[in-house]
């Protein structure tokens, strides 16, 4: 209790200096921004979000609403447009007056909100895997940081379960994430005695459609006699095509086998997946885990999309984690203040869909476990390895020299997304 | 002689000399491969696949396909088939049906990469000598990049009796490459090697490198090492042949992607080359030629699934006529008051491409439709090992040169291609001899819109079907007709195909993002210099 106090009263004394951002909105009703893309490249995976977030909406005024008042979502569409993004936000906080934002799904986007929501002392929650390399005060990242996705199914594939590569493929789509990402592997590989002549890096922009040639040259440079693997930060529908060419060319997941990052059941949803069975994911949830949150999770959905075939996914599980924490954190601060929120997140713990528990950090991101599964003929995930624990969410990854000094933690005395010294002590 | 290597011995013991064996238990051991080690796994298939025994290949069989569970009762392990009510099973071990049960009665047994490999090899060694040709052939391939001794063994007997060439020359494969890499004997893997050299593929390039891996490592031991010089050589032999065949799958790729170009610009060839009309809305009578697809493929489910395969034959009259019909629509009710003024035809079309695409949008949906590769599309034929070419892209590349030829007859042969040509050159001069020069732009329009259709049929195939499927050609389609000479049907098809064949060499040496921008740039410079584009129209054509 101490402990708690000291934490408020800590934040405070940066806080109070802060304008506060939701001076005011309508009485009756609690109001919650979607900013998700339902136009554009990324729509194919971003309105699944926004549909999840009116589902917990709804389950939340079923039972009476929150504080006693009911929840009112503000659906806006960014139409996979990244300025659009920043645009929106503005008009989400300053025009609708929300009290907190669900949505993002490219890293790029969620950087074009950045200074948008910190200027105006927002709260968002980012429901995506990411590249991790940030912690800002106004998110929280309930998506899987690299040390909870990436780094773990390079680690399955380099063991003897996975085949033990010894040869890499970076591909990705051109921007943040993937070159974030690859960054960090490429220093992971190197510690774990990877030479540069055994890695390949290829980038393609958003929506790329003629895979004949990157595919060719993932064939040729496997063939170079040592077990390679091709780890996929492919973002959006340019994912259907690449599958596509992946199962026409041949390419067996026992030969060469793909890890994918942004590939879930939704994306599969649109694909046969027979040619491709094998081929690998990693994530923080699948929709085969047997349990009974997932299980009723499952039913809820069905039942409030109106289709028993829509599939579930990781962001989903995100996003539903999210809005549960932000729900209790609500519930417990007693108001919708979003400093007085954010002070409440810390700690909170929600049933994770596939068992164990989440809980979120004072670094704005999530205690997870990994799971890493091989696609299935029926478009399922089935996990073919799970970590026995929970893994901490990592705001600065350990294999990037200059980031591993840095810390994120938003209580006393640290108060701070990226130091190396605590603040407040700094500040005397 | 430790155990596996004793039970695989076995194994080679019952297969060469038909012994029944009578130790196995089916039941334990399948249970085993549940547990959670894969060492134990492993073993499991080992002694599975000693067994001998017809049931552990339908138990390995299913295991592969993801049909095998264990029930959660009595805690047997089942064979399990989908069926309306739940699974329909049969016990693993004796193959004794248990009729239908639900899934939650079900625990999957599941198997990964490494254990399907395994499992494969542990078939194709169990099934080189089926009387059934195919699986055959299936077991000759899968022991290609085995470890393992004994297959040369399997191999060796199994090529005394083969008879049917393909298998035959698939087995001799595999034993080399198992011979290269296995064998104890020098000699043996010398002349292995010598044998692999003169293939052209990946696969075998694999082996070989591998093995120049191992024998570099080794180096220390013998200095003067015959079998890594053998593999070195026949490695280099190896690259020299891929990389000449790298080149041909360049010119194939960049010929695919080129008639991609040339099936999106067409249409626009006709609308904007020949009528002169900045249509920014081409891209979506592409779109709607793929929603089209979708439809008529989700007729052909519910309706005609038998003839599945054959919907998109259908589908490309199909689009030709709505995209078709939606141009004549589009000429007759916005553009034919704009004719002569280019930067409000711009912006009423761009308007129009807007509309169209929220209109779709509102219909079918922001996400995906799935649109199916018939079976004849999908897959891929190995021209060699080192070239393989997908029947989707041949088959656009067939079909582009077939659209290209039906337009040129159309514009070169018939009465409406005249009047077409005739309208164009002088509107007024064609007026007065009788041509309704208004039925005639409608008309002009309706084809180059309905070719942009067909286009869409060909891009479902290849690409996403979503509402901005147009949104990402309209500039390479404008980009494709104003660098072959507005106006010209030729120009357009050689504008396409060097754009294709140059993105494609350019993709592997700058990567994927640069190689577009490379070419832009080009593009505009060539421009500069050649403002009509590599076939300029002359005379009064250029007037009008």
């Amino acid at each position: 209790m101490i402990k708690t106090l000291k934490v408020l009263a800590g934040a405070g004394a940066v806080t109070a200096s802060l304008a506060y951002g939701t001076a005011s909105h309508a009485a009756d009703t609690i109001k919650v921004g979607v900013l998700h893309s339902l136009s554009g490249t990324m729509a194919i995976s971003e309105t699944t979000l926004k549909d999840t977030v009116l589902m917990m909406i709804d389950d939340v005024n079923k039972k009476g609403g929150l504080l006693g008042k009911k929840l009112e979502a503000v659906v806006v569409d960014p139409a996979s447009n990244w300025p659009l993004f920043a645009e929106k936000t503005r008009e989400l906080i300053e025009k609708e007056k929300v009290d907190v934002i669900f949505g993002c799904w490219t890293s790029v986007s969620r950087k074009s909100v950045l200074p948008v929501i910190e200027e105006l002392n927002g709260m968002l929650f980012y429901p995506v895997q990411y590249e991790g390399e940030e912690s800002s005060r106004n998110v929280f990242y309930t998506g899987a940081a690299p040390n909870q996705q990436a780094i773990p199914a390079v680690e399955y594939l380099m063991g003897e379960d996975g085949g033990e590569a010894k040869r890499w493929v970076l591909l990705g789509t051109d921007y943040v994430y993937p070159r974030t990402t690859n960054k960090i592997l490429r220093a992971f590989l190197h510690s774990k005695g990877v030479s540069d002549a055994d890695i390949m890096e290829n980038y393609t922009p958003f929506g790329h459609s003629d895979w004949q040639t990157i595919v060719a040259d993932v064939k040729k440079f496997a063939s170079a006699g040592k077990k390679t693997a091709v780890v996929s930060t492919i973002n959006g529908d340019a994912n259907v095509p690449f599958y596509k060419e992946l199962g026409n060319q041949g390419i067996k997941a026992e030969e060469i086998p793909v890890v994918a990052f942004s590939v879930g059941e939704e994306e599969l949803a649109g694909l046969d997946t027979k040619p491709l069975v094998g081929h690998l994911a990693a994530w923080n949830y699948f929709m085969s885990e047997d349990s009974p949150e997932n299980a009723a999770f499952i039913k809820k959905w069905h039942r409030f999309i109106k289709d028993d075939k829509r599939p579930t996914n990781d962001p989903m599980e995100a996003t539903y984690i999210g809005f549960k924490m932000w729900s209790q954190a609500v519930q417990q601060a007693g108001t919708t203040n979003i400093d007085a929120v954010r002070q409440a997140m810390y700690g909170q713990k929600v049933n994770n869909l596939t068992g164990g528990v989440a809980v979120m950090n004072t670094n704005h991101h999530l205690s997870k476990p990994v799971l890493i599964g091989e696609i299935q003929a029926d478009g399922q995930i089935e996990t073919v390895s799970k970590t026995d624990g929970l893994v901490v969410g990592d705001a600065w990854s350990d294999f990037i020299p200059e980031s591993k000094k840095l810390t994120a933690d938003w209580t006393f005395p640290w108060v701070c997304g990226n130091c190396e010294k605590p603040v407040h002590l700094s500040m005397k | 002689m430790n155990l596996p290597r004793f039970l695989l011995f076995f194994w080679i013991a019952i297969i060469l000399g038909g012994l029944s064996p009578a130790f196995a238990d089916l039941g334990a051991d399948t249970n085993k491969l549940s547990l959670k080690s894969t060492k134990t796994k492993i073993l499991a298939i080992e002694r599975l696949v000693a067994s001998g025994d017809d049931q552990a290949v339908a138990i390995l069989q299913a295991f592969l396909v993801g049909n095998l569970f264990v029930h959660t009762l009595d805690k047997t392990p089942v064979i399990g088939r989908p069926s309306p009510e739940g699974y329909h099973i049969k016990s693993a071990v004796n193959g004794r049906d248990l009729g239908t049960v639900k899934k939650t009665a079900l625990k999957k047994i599941r198997i990964n990469n490494k254990l399907r490999k395994i499992v494969r090899g542990a078939l194709g060694g169990l099934t080189l000598l089926s009387p059934d040709r195919d699986l055959r052939l299936n077991a000759a391939k899968s022991v290609f990049k085995s470890h393992d001794v004994l297959v040369i063994v399997l191999l060796e007997k199994a090529i005394l009796r083969e008879t049917d060439d393909h298998v035959l020359a698939a087995m001799k494969r595999s034993l080399a490459a198992v011979q290269a890499t296995n064998s104890t004997q020098t000699a043996v893997r010398l002349s292995a090697i010598e044998q692999l050299a003169a293939y052209t593929d990946q696969d075998v390039r694999t082996v070989i490198a591998e093995i120049v891996g191992k024998e570099q490592t080794s180096e220390a031991v013998d200095p003067v090492n015959p079998v890594r010089i053998a593999a070195e050589k026949a490695l280099s032999g190896i690259e020299a042949r891929l990389k000449i065949w790298g080149y041909v799958a360049s010119i194939f790729q960049g010929l695919s992607l080129g008639s991609v170009l040339l099936l999106a610009a067409m249409g626009l060839a006709i609308t904007f080359g020949v009528m002169g009309v900045i249509n920014m809305a081409h891209g979506e009578m592409v779109m709607l030629g793929a929603y089209t697809t979708y439809l008529v493929q989700d007729l052909f489910k519910i309706h005609l699934a038998a003839y599945f395969d054959w919907s998109i034959l259908l589908a490309i009259p199909a689009a030709f006529v709505v995209a078709g019909a939606t141009g004549v629509i589009i000429e007759r009710s916005v553009i034919r008051f704009l004719y002569g003024r280019p930067l409000e035809t711009l912006l009423a079309t761009w308007g129009l491409s807007l509309m169209l695409q929220q209109l779709v949008r509102s219909l079918f949906g922001p996400t995906n439709q799935e649109v199916v590769n018939p079976s004849w599309m999908s897959g891929a034929v190995e021209i060699t090992g080192g070239l393989t070419l997908t029947y989707n892209r041949i088959w656009i590349i067939v079909f582009a040169i077939l659209v290209l030829a039906l337009v040129t007859f159309l514009i070169k042969k018939t009465s409406f291609g005249l009047r077409m040509r005739a309208v164009t050159q002088n509107r007024a001069m064609a007026s007065s001899m009788g041509i309704r020069t208004g039925w005639v732009d409608a008309m002009t329009f309706g084809l180059g819109s309905g070719i942009a259709g067909m286009a869409g049929v060909a891009l479902s195939q290849i690409d996403n079907v979503s509402p901005n499927l147009g949104q990402a050609y309209i500039i390479d389609s404008f980009m494709v007709v104003v660098f072959g000479g507005v106006g010209n049907l030729w120009g357009t098809v050689v504008g396409a195909l060097s754009l294709g064949i140059v993105n494609k060499f350019l993709e592997p040496l700058s990567g994927a993002v640069l190689a577009k921008i490379l070419i832009l740039i080009a593009v505009i410079l060539f421009i500069q210099k050649r403002p009509r584009g590599l076939f300029a129209l002359k005379g009064r054509a250029m007037e009008g």
